[in-house]
């Protein structure tokens, strides 16, 4: 019964953050001068009732209330507007540049997780050893370096030189899984690497810093005490308390990757979410960026509340209220 | 090293009674433990060098005869309109996209991210400070509205709403430095909340209450001094990421505009050039990392000089370490000492 109060709650407070986050987009880019699209849809030589057609078929023209009123209306019906441009429906751009962002976000996760956990735990089981000190290392350039810089670097040493040589796994653009799984892979391997290499640095980081607390702590001298073996103490009893940080991070991080990539995908010009958005944005394409906004933070919202209840379950200690 | 160092000194003036000892105040001591840290000296000197070079940037265009926003199309390009290697016709670094001098180029991009580092750092900790210091004193209403202000700038899809920004009100440093701070001050305020909220409930605030301080006078005199600390780390370890920031909207077009340089626009336009040009990537790519990788090890350095809390901690690891292994020898039954029940 609790949970499903704390579910309706939760949603209607997410409903709430979506229409503020919709509102402010919306009278942001409005306060921009929208006559500039007009005049860029209406071609070079335009006479300006050309301009003023343009501007009333896009309906620019009705005072902004009225315009916030049909975006809303629309909204609420799940319709998201059509490009200025192009007059293909945001919805409909959504479903065809979501792929290639989750197939980002996907296959980085894998990667850092793995990077990240397995790096951390090490460290932090010998720590101020060798392998803790050059991980500590590595953790501060892969903070230090812009994600582009990593990317841009890929392409230099990994993906030039390789294709050079008639090397042609390794490729930029986006192919989907229904190209062959290997032509997946080999789209996608360095952008999952860059991707992944911030983020793995962030998230040894964490679970270091975590699992070091933890075994600090007198339950764990307590599990040592009773004669566990190191791995069992570490793994059963230290691992697990220190991981609930660690998930509650990865949800707002892939909350707020699938809402685009920009930078990872602009590199590898992958035409996910966040490319096209950064297109929209530069083109004032006003309902393309307030649907892609929106759809961000919907799943931000969404995430947190996946992390919320994914605590109950990993802390018995947290009680949904 | 410094503690025993200090214990050293300690010895030394115990056996010398003469000898006045010398009283140290607590950042006379952080800065002796920063200064004793050798990987942040390092970090500082790169720092130093960087903001030199910064500053000599007109004098190095002078210098080469080049300045950073002329073309040369007829020495810095190749035939083919390609830009020229590192040290063909004077350019120490090779040309960029259009045949500019890369090198001059690169110091004044390092005008750009250390300005645009630091002072964006500056009003973030200065707003963050403020506004958590104000939310974690007063509580109440206040503290709620605030601290809901902060999850929501926390929680927006900033790097959309960033450029959004960038684009709305037109990309210039003003707006790029206005956007990364409005970014930025959420975290600080929230770590300055949750210190605030712990340091009020002291005794001597209660003194200073009592002696009739206003609240003014309470946050500032009596709770500020206190926060400097965990501000000072956390503000250190924000430089970069400002940097990171301004080059990562310069690089998507939407920050420091073409003529003028910045590592991110260099690098964005370099994009076009990769297969052609590697050291169009390389040194724009290797002075921005350095200059982050030197403000990152610096934050760190700060952190473990204030806190020597972490060293304690790696002591007691090593201190169950030793555990450990005097346990494997007593497992072997030759001290059969450390298994008595009870003793634990």
């Amino acid at each position: 019964m609790a949970i499903v109060r704390f579910l309706i709650r939760r949603i209607l407070t997410g409903a709430v953050v979506l229409w503020i986050v919709a509102t402010a987009a919306f009278f942001l880019f409005f306060a921009r001068p929208i006559a500039t699209v007009a005049h860029q849809l209406a071609g070079r030589a335009a006479t300006p009732q050309v301009i003023a057609e343009v501007t009333r078929n896009l309906g620019l023209n009705q005072p902004i209330l009225v315009q916030y009123w049909h975006f809303l209306d629309k909204l609420v019906h799940g319709n998201l507007g059509f490009s200025f441009y192009t007059g293909q429906s945001v919805n409909q751009m959504i479903k065809q540049d979501l792929p290639p962002t989750v197939s980002l976000v996907v296959g980085g996760v894998v990667l850092w997780l793995i990077a990240g956990l397995g790096v951390g735990i090490i460290s932090a089981t010998r720590a101020r050893s060798l392998f803790d000190r050059f991980s500590a290392v590595a953790v501060l350039i892969g903070i230090s370096m812009p994600v582009f810089v990593i990317g841009e670097l890929l392409l230099l040493v990994v993906f030039v030189p390789l294709n050079q040589h008639g090397f042609h796994w390794i490729q930029d653009q986006y192919a989907g899984p229904s190209a062959g799984i290997g032509t997946w892979i080999g789209h996608l391997i360095l952008p999952w690497i860059t991707l992944a290499a911030v983020q793995a640095a962030i998230y040894t980081r964490l679970t270091r810093g975590q699992l070091l607390d933890v075994l600090g702590e007198d339950y764990i001298r307590m599990a040592r005490a009773k004669g566990l073996s190191e791995r069992r103490v570490v793994f059963r009893h230290g691992v697990r308390a220190a991981l609930t940080p660690v998930v509650s991070q990865l949800g707002v991080d892939v909350g707020q990757l699938l809402g685009g990539v920009i930078v990872v995908e602009s590199v590898f010009g992958l035409n996910g979410i966040g490319q096209v958005s950064v297109q929209a944005i530069y083109t004032d394409n006003l309902p393309v960026i307030i649907g892609f906004v929106i759809l961000a933070a919907a799943f931000v919202v969404v995430a947190n509340l996946i992390v919320d209840l994914t605590y109950a379950i990993l802390d018995p200690r947290v009680r949904i209220a | 090293m410094s503690i025993t160092q200090l214990e050293a000194d300690a010895q030394a003036a115990e056996g010398a009674p003469e000898q006045a000892i010398e009283g140290r105040s607590q950042w006379q001591l952080t800065w002796r433990r920063l200064l004793s840290d050798k990987v942040a000296v390092v970090s500082l000197i790169i720092i130093a060098i960087m903001v030199a070079l910064a500053i000599a940037a007109p004098a190095f265009a002078a210098l080469t005869g080049h300045p950073a926003t002329t073309a040369y199309p007829n020495t810095g390009e190749s035939a083919a309109g390609l830009p020229v290697g590192p040290g063909t016709n004077g350019f120490w670094l090779g040309t960029d996209g259009t045949g500019r001098d890369l090198f001059v180029r690169i110091l004044y991009g390092a005008r750009i991210s250390l300005f645009v580092g630091v002072v964006t750092t500056l009003i973030a900790t200065v707003a963050g400070v403020t506004i958590g210091m104000i939310a974690g004193y007063f509580g109440g209403v206040v503290d709620t509205v605030l601290s809901r202000f902060v999850d929501a700038v926390l929680a927006f899809p900033y790097v959309v709403l960033a450029l959004a920004l960038a684009v709305v009100l037109g990309p210039s440093l003003t707006v790029i430095m206005g956007v990364i701070a409005f970014f930025s001050w959420a975290g600080i305020s929230r770590i300055v909340r949750g210190q605030t909220l712990s340091l009020k409930e002291k005794e001597y605030i209660e003194a200073a209450r009592s002696l009739g301080a206003g609240p003014i006078r309470i946050m500032f005199v009596h709770i500020l001094p206190n926060l400097l600390a965990p501000v000072l780390v956390l503000s250190t370890l924000y430089i970069p990421q400002a940097i990171i920031f301004e080059a990562t909207l310069s690089y998507l077009g939407l920050g420091i505009q073409q003529p003028t340089a910045s590592w991110g626009n260099i690098l964005g336009d370099a994009q076009n050039f990769y297969q052609q040009a590697w050291w169009y990537v390389v040194f724009p790519a290797a002075a921005l990392l350095i200059t982050t990788l030197a403000f990152n090890l610096l934050g760190d350095g700060v952190r473990d000089a204030m806190d020597p809390r972490t060293e304690r901690l790696f002591a007691a690891a090593r201190r169950r370490k030793a555990d450990r292994a005097r346990r494997k020898v007593g497992k072997r039954g030759d001290l059969p000492a450390a298994s008595q029940p009870g003793e634990a």
